[in-house]
């Protein structure tokens, strides 16, 4: 069943001299192809459609509507809706939560995951269960006491402006550090079962301390896993959407995602320019997608069968 | 420190504890094995001594802090806000100022949410139904695809790349896209509706339809996470089985509905467990398209417009939160009663 494409021809003929390789055409492997090539089609459609209205002139789509062949192509959308929506802005407070976003939730739990799988106390399994458990409830079931809370939580002003969290990319960041700490701990401590228990006790007869022996053992062992959820971990707080779009309520201080709610208001009337900056959005996280695709994969796996 | 009075109290030979004891016990032998002192039939508090010989003082101090730090991060942020929900839900509380006995209403917001707020039904039955088609249209179309590549075909990396595509993207952005496929003046779909002089409805303005379209967009996205995640799971099914499956003259329809699809129950319920979650937060993809109203509504975004954007009505909003919490409490039992299943082994 699965020979005809996995084996060279050059080897069948060696192995069996007398019989030709026939052209024989395997009826279920054709409808397999046709049925995967469509649904591939279907499935690239919109991400292709939305492509192609970006690369189009406004005058042309006026012209001759926005299902027509093109007259002409361009790149204008792309700068309009860079300079106009003022992305640029946007993209800087995405970067300043996703770079230390991803660093801190991945070092703060695999601390804890260390803590909790290599060392026996009686609260270990709760712990667990309390960061994973906070990271599957739905974000709007804390938020109403979270946004008052931010309100209420006074900050000095060279951390904040506005004198609390409320209106602070710096609290975006912390949100999603605490939220996200939740899944990492989970996928690590995972992780960390399976790494050999004796590696640490050598660490600790030598005299190592705790820190020393998570810092240079147990990080450099989790790298793989490490990778596969930095990755994840990015995709996860780029595509954060609801807490910037509460936690902060002036459109230009969002980072990228919550403000294509703005972004869509404002394009509402230009579907070039809609189209334009939707996949100027996308291409962070599409890039990361294309080449770190194992890290991509193995972050989702892990979490969910357990490496 | 916590750690300390903790060791003392299970005995890993005590079946009586349940899954929650046995699952600590489990660590606890795992730190037997760690320090390779551990006899059998040693009291607990004998092995804690010699546990604590070796971590020094500093050591205790210093994994205190790792762990405890953001865990109390974790009960501010997280969990303080989830019991302050149920606690506001039985008040009328403004949120201007403090909160007084004067606020108290009992079950008041649940009893008008019952009885007298139909966008809570309307919200109610959205959700269901988001979840029925992810559970029973989109999970299953996965799950398919999944099977269909977890063979040696030709570009099976490539489909799998392109049905995975979406998954990267939020749901803020796929509302976008897919706007631009629906939209009645300027969408694809209308616009080759008009060309055949069909109906052109309005995908996302008629509340008749609009929850539908939407399911449409957030299925495209679903599809491609449950693929991989049970593609995972297939991979981990041991050959043998199936080769055991072929010697007895299955085909290979039989060979899944009869073997693999029981093998892989550990990963069909995480899939269930992810499917609720998700059709349980769902929301941006609402917001996006008309702020989760006129036939978009949804319990997670009526919080939001009840207590925060418009009207500010917390007490209302977080009987709502209040209810959603007490439905994502389901899965989210599911899925931990897995994970201590799994330490249990």
């Amino acid at each position: 069943m699965t020979d005809m494409t996995a084996t060279p021809t050059s080897t069948r003929t060696a192995a069996t001299p007398i019989r030709r390789p026939q052209p024989r055409v395997r009826w279920g492997r054709v409808a397999l192809h046709s049925f995967l090539i469509t649904m591939s089609v279907v499935w690239l459609w919109p991400l292709v459609w939305a492509l192609y209205t970006s690369f189009r002139t406004f005058g042309d789509v006026q012209h001759n509507g926005y299902v027509s062949i093109a007259t002409s192509l361009t790149f204008q959308n792309y700068v309009d809706a860079w300079t106009q929506g003022d992305l640029l802005r946007n993209f800087i407070q995405t970067l300043a939560i996703v770079i230390p976003g991803v660093t801190i939730t991945l070092l703060v739990a695999s601390m804890i995951a260390f803590a909790v799988t290599k060392f026996s106390w009686r609260f270990n399994v709760l712990v667990l269960m309390l960061f994973t458990a906070g990271n599957l409830l739905p974000p709007q079931v804390i938020i109403v006491p979270l946004y008052h809370l931010y309100l209420f939580i006074p900050l000095p002003s060279f951390l904040s402006d506005s004198g609390s969290m409320y209106n602070q990319i710096f609290g975006i960041l912390f949100i999603n550090i605490v939220f996200q700490t939740g899944f990492c701990v989970f996928v690590l401590s995972n992780y960390m079962k399976t790494l050999s228990k004796e590696l640490v006790e050598a660490a600790m007869v030598d005299g190592a301390g705790v820190f020393r022996i998570w810092w240079s053992v147990i990080l450099p062992l989790c790298r793989p896993a490490l990778a596969a959820l930095a990755t994840l971990e990015f995709t996860f707080i780029y595509n954060d959407f609801f807490w910037a779009l509460i936690l902060i309520g002036k459109g230009d201080r969002r980072p990228i995602t919550s403000a294509l709610n703005n972004l869509q208001g404002q394009f509402f009337t230009n579907y070039n320019l809609l189209a334009a900056g939707a996949i100027m959005v996308a291409i962070p996280t599409v890039f990361v997608y294309i080449v770190l695709q194992k890290q991509f994969i193995r972050g989702l796996s892990l979490g969910a069968t357990k490496g | 420190m916590t750690q300390e009075r903790g060791a003392t109290a299970l005995d890993p030979t005590d079946r009586k504890v349940g899954r929650l004891g046995a699952a600590a016990s489990r660590l606890q032998r795992v730190f037997s094995l760690l320090t390779g002192r551990g006899q059998p039939g040693t009291t607990a508090s004998g092995r804690r001594r010699r546990h604590y010989s070796l971590l020094t003082r500093r050591d205790k101090l210093v994994l205190g802090l790792m762990v405890g730090i953001p865990l109390t991060l974790d009960l501010v942020f997280i969990w303080g806000p989830t019991l302050a929900s149920v606690a506001l839900s039985l008040t009328q509380w403004r949120g201007i100022q403090g909160i007084n006995s004067n606020d108290w209403v009992g079950l008041g917001n649940f009893q008008k949410l019952w009885s007298s707020y139909p966008p809570f039904w309307e919200a109610f039955k959205h959700n269901i139904l988001w979840f029925a088609v992810l559970m029973l249209i989109a999970t299953p179309i996965g799950m398919f695809f999944a099977i269909l590549l977890d063979r040696e075909i030709r570009g099976t990396r490539i489909y799998q790349s392109i049905f995975f595509l979406p998954v990267v993207l939020s749901l803020a952005l796929v509302g976008i896209i897919w706007e631009m496929q629906y939209s009645q003046d300027y969408g694809f779909i209308d616009a080759v509706l008009r060309t055949a002089h069909l109906p052109t409805p309005d995908w996302f303005g008629d509340p008749s339809i609009n929850l539908w379209a939407a399911l449409v967009a957030a299925s495209w996205s679903h599809v491609g996470y449950i693929m991989v995640l049970y593609l995972a799971g297939l991979k981990s099914v041991d050959p043998s089985l199936r080769e055991a499956a072929a010697i007895d003259g299955a085909n290979s329809v039989q060979t899944y509905t009869h073997v693999v699809f029981w093998v892989m129950m550990p990963i069909n319920v995480v899939i269930v467990v992810i499917t609720t979650i998700q059709s349980l937060r769902a929301f941006d993809l609402a917001y996006i398209i008309n702020h989760g109203k006129n036939g978009l509504e949804l319990l997670s975004v009526l919080i939001t417009n009840t207590s925060l954007s418009e009207a500010n009505l917390i007490g209302f909003g977080s009987a709502i939160a209040t209810v959603l919490l007490v439905i994502s409490l389901v899965p989210i039992t599911a899925f931990l009663l897995r994970m201590n299943q799994d330490d249990q082994a």
